[in-house]
């Protein structure tokens, strides 16, 4: 090694050097994402969901579940707000995490695919998931692998299809408006 | 038995899925886990729980959808041995109305119509949760005006008031307290009048927008205000008198419908029932948003998490929002009652007939709506029956991509069997009353 | 007997006593059913809080004789179908109607159980009278507790009229009248300035 300039395959230490992805037991994260207005952000993979979710319950203090919320991005024309690495699938499902003690809050955004829609179910490690898996469920057609109750909870038992997907119409009659005279 | 009555329900409702599987083909595991096991019940509970009453001893019963506890159109499915309640199993969605998919088909003008007649008991809270999310995706949640925010706690807490009002009616109604009912509703209009007379609506008001609130004060709030709230705290004493410290009142509510505070957690409940338990949770004090952190009020806390606690709970948080209505009233700035900005908020009417540019953005903004940049957001409030938050996807366009309120009251009918649970069939009456649900907004 | 009534049988009622009132029987009828109207609790939405609201003591559905809202529908008279009625709810509110018994009046309260209202969507069953024959929609979102009396003195007059009960047996329909919304009228006496126009 002689002693003149650094070798030409040693970049110097500037902007076009990748920041080491921030993660939390494992899983990618952002910390201040544009697109989540600067909300905590967790992207598990599939595998990763439950054991993520387990330990943020049982090492950081994030004992409540708030809601378990579905997210059709279908025919989504603008940047999925997603950090590089995480494959944006059609369907989202958003847990909504908090911790009571220290007043702080996660976002957990998991990417579904269309083809097969199966998730694990969150109903082990907080049971208040119940109610809200089955609404993803009745509205979306994603299954929740483990939950005790799978069942449609908004529609009729025997209703087909799954309405808040977006290749399902709003089902509007065409309505004409005409003034009336005999009103008493 | 039960196998008829479930074939009688399917034939004539169509239900036929809706089912609570006969608990004797169940083991003591599936059991458990039905009743949500990871709350780790004690010895006692889970005894009682897996214990075999016999062959031809347990019915199951439906209570609902029409019913007539005033508390809008649930079903619950009930096992009863004798009038003991052993499981339950509460069925939604019998007002199910498509409002997160009409959502889509709004603008973010028009979302407030359409959210705030989720919880219609207190309605200004949905359309609170919609507009906070809708500036947190614009980016103009610091510059919203202090006028439109002091109006929007104003509204809020009289829209709390109104809202508690109405659960002591029904609440006591419920228990057989039938004057309370009367009561409560006398107390409630005349703040349903003063609702009126600012946003010009007794319910389902769609006053607060994005950007603010759709018009200001009227002159001679504050003495009509003023009025209403010297009166309140005579009537609450009443009250007290005629519920809280009656025998039967409290035999009938004390010891009933008791949830821990680690299963109100585990169950994602908040509101009065995480506060009963003893857990001083509230978004006001605890998140701030608006200007809660400028105000002096305390966190009604209970102890034994039963529906003595709430109802006491919610009494007092009357006492607690006449308090921050006084301090509103007495701090009100002066100033625009919203944003200028004319790309979110409508110019003034009298504007248009001057300006081809006022005249041009109200056009856009009522007919095609204005752009929320690409993005998602939550927002939460402390509405009366707990967290209600909002979950606003934007694609950049006009109108929502995805618009999702979380409701409490979805949340709270989840502890209902764990409430319900080896109490008396009467008791299952109080323990649904207490919990307070507004369908509404948990079909939505 | 004629003695004990103080009728001259000569003379005729004309001669009795002023302690007779008379009239037709059907006549009675009328009156004492529009007196006595009791609702079923049929209580779906937003709608429902301002029909209690109409119970309560500002408005009183007492003083129509009509503040026992009967559970049973088997009981009641009055189907006040208040708030917006979703697929699921549909078939139970049939099922209610059914077990009323004649004579049974409907009211659609406000503008979701008139007509599907705002939600012209895939939940919501558009107009109640898809479902149940409707007398009188009252319209509103929600119709305030004036609205409500005006629906029911409404259907008071056309039961007095004996205009529904042909009605009903000639085509098993509902009256299907369409009555103003009058909201605001009680709201209180100072009349109030609305400042939105800076």
């Amino acid at each position: 090694m002689t002693d003149t300039a650094p070798p030409d395959d040693i970049a110097a230490p500037d902007e076009s050097a990748a920041p080491e992805p921030d993660t939390w037991h494992g899983v990618r994260i952002e910390r201040d994402s544009a697109f989540s207005r600067g909300q905590l952000v967790a992207h598990p993979t599939i595998d990763q969901y439950v054991d993520f979710v387990t330990a943020l319950r049982d090492d950081d203090g994030y004992w409540m579940c708030l809601d378990v919320i579905g997210v059709d991005y279908l025919s989504f024309a603008a940047p999925r707000g997603l950090p590089p690495g995480v494959a944006p699938e059609r369907f989202e499902v958003v847990v909504l995490l908090m911790s009571v003690n220290d007043r702080s809050r996660v976002r957990v955004r998991l990417q579904v695919p269309a083809a097969d829609p199966v998730v694990p179910s969150l109903f082990d490690v907080h049971p208040g998931t119940e109610a809200p898996e089955r609404e993803v469920f009745d509205l979306f057609g994603i299954r929740f692998d483990g939950h005790p109750d799978l069942t449609r909870i908004l529609m009729p038992e025997d209703w087909d299809g799954h309405p808040l997907r977006k290749d399902y119409g709003i089902g509007a009659i065409p309505v004409q408006f005409k003034g009336i005279s005999n009103v008493r | 038995m039960s196998a008829d009555l479930t074939d009688t329900a399917q034939a004539l409702t169509s239900e036929g899925a809706q089912e609570l599987p006969s608990r004797t083909g169940m083991g003591a595991k599936e059991l458990l886990r039905e009743a949500g096991a990871v709350l780790r019940m004690s010895e006692a509970d889970t005894a009682v729980l897996v214990a075999d009453p016999g062959e031809d001893q347990t019915m199951i019963i439906n209570m609902g959808p029409q019913h007539p506890s005033t508390h809008g159109v649930l079903r619950l499915m009930l096992e009863l041995d004798g009038e003991t309640v052993l499981r339950t199993k509460p069925v939604m969605g019998y007002l199910h109305t498509g409002m997160e998919k009409t959502g889509e088909d709004l603008t973010f003008l028009q979302g407030g119509t359409n959210v705030t007649r989720m919880d219609y008991a207190s309605p200004i809270f949905n359309e609170l949760a919609f507009c906070m999310a809708a500036e947190q995706l614009l980016g103009i949640t610091e510059a919203i005006p202090a006028r439109a925010v002091w109006i929007r706690m104003l509204m809020s807490e009289l829209n709390r008031i109104t809202s508690h009002l109405l659960f002591l009616a029904t609440n006591g109604m419920d228990i057989g307290a039938v004057s309370m009912m009367l009561w409560g509703w006398r107390d409630r209009e005349q703040g349903l009048r003063i609702l009126e007379a600012i946003t010009g609506l007794r319910m389902n008001h769609n006053y607060i927008r994005v950007g603010g609130v759709a018009a200001d004060l009227p002159d001679g709030w504050r003495d009509m205000t003023l009025r209403y709230l010297d009166g309140l705290p005579a009537r609450l004493d009443e009250y007290d008198v005629l519920m809280t410290d009656q025998p039967i009142w409290r035999e009938r509510l004390q010891g009933v419908g008791t949830i821990t505070a680690q299963e109100a957690i585990a169950l994602g409940a908040t509101g009065p029932i995480l506060r009963s338990t003893g857990v001083a949770w509230d978004l006001r004090r605890d998140e701030p948003y608006l200007a809660y952190d400028r105000l002096d009020f305390d966190v009604i806390v209970g102890s034994y998490g039963d529906c003595f606690d709430r109802y006491a709970v919610r009494l007092n948080e009357v006492r607690e929002s006449v308090k921050l209505v006084h301090q509103i009233v007495d701090a009100m700035p002066n100033g625009d009652y919203r944003i200028q900005d004319r790309k979110v908020t409508p110019p003034p009417r009298a504007r248009i007939d001057e300006s081809m540019e006022a005249l041009i953005h109200h056009f856009k903004i009522f007919t095609e709506g204005f752009k929320v940049p690409a993005g998602e957001a939550y927002a939460a409030v402390e509405s009366p029956r707990g967290e209600l938050g909002c979950y606003l996807v934007s694609e950049g366009g006009a109108k929502p991509w995805r618009m999702h309120i979380r409701p409490p009251s979805f949340m709270h009918l989840q502890c209902l069997p764990h409430m319900m649970r080896g109490g008396l069939l009467a008791d299952g009456v109080a323990v649904v009353s207490s919990v307070d649900p507004i369908m509404g907004e948990v079909d939505r | 007997m004629v003695k004990l009534l103080g009728i001259d049988s000569d003379v005729g009622l004309d001669g009795a006593d002023h302690n007779l009132l008379t009239g037709t029987l059907e006549g009675l009828v009328k009156w004492a059913r529009q007196k006595s109207i009791f609702p079923a609790t049929f209580g779906l939405a937003c709608c429902a809080i301002e029909m209690m609201g109409t119970g309560g003591p500002h408005y009183d559905l007492a003083r129509y004789g009509m503040e026992v809202f009967r559970a049973s529908p088997r009981q009641a008279d009055l189907m006040i179908v208040a708030g917006r009625v979703s697929q699921k709810m549909a078939p139970v509110l049939r099922q209610i109607y059914d077990q009323m018994v004649e004579p049974k009046w409907v009211i659609s309260m406000g503008v979701c159980a008139s007509s599907g209202g705002m939600f012209n969507n895939y939940a919501i069953v558009q107009g109640v009278d898809q479902v149940v024959p409707v007398d009188v929609y009252a319209p509103g979102c929600p119709p305030g507790p004036e609205t409500l009396q005006h629906a029911i003195l409404t259907l008071h007059k056309v039961i007095a009229s004996g205009e529904l009960t042909r009605r009903r047996e000639d085509r098993g329909g509902g009256a299907g009248i369409l009555i103003e919304q009058l909201d605001g009228q009680t709201a209180g006496d100072e009349p109030v300035t609305i400042h939105g126009s800076r």
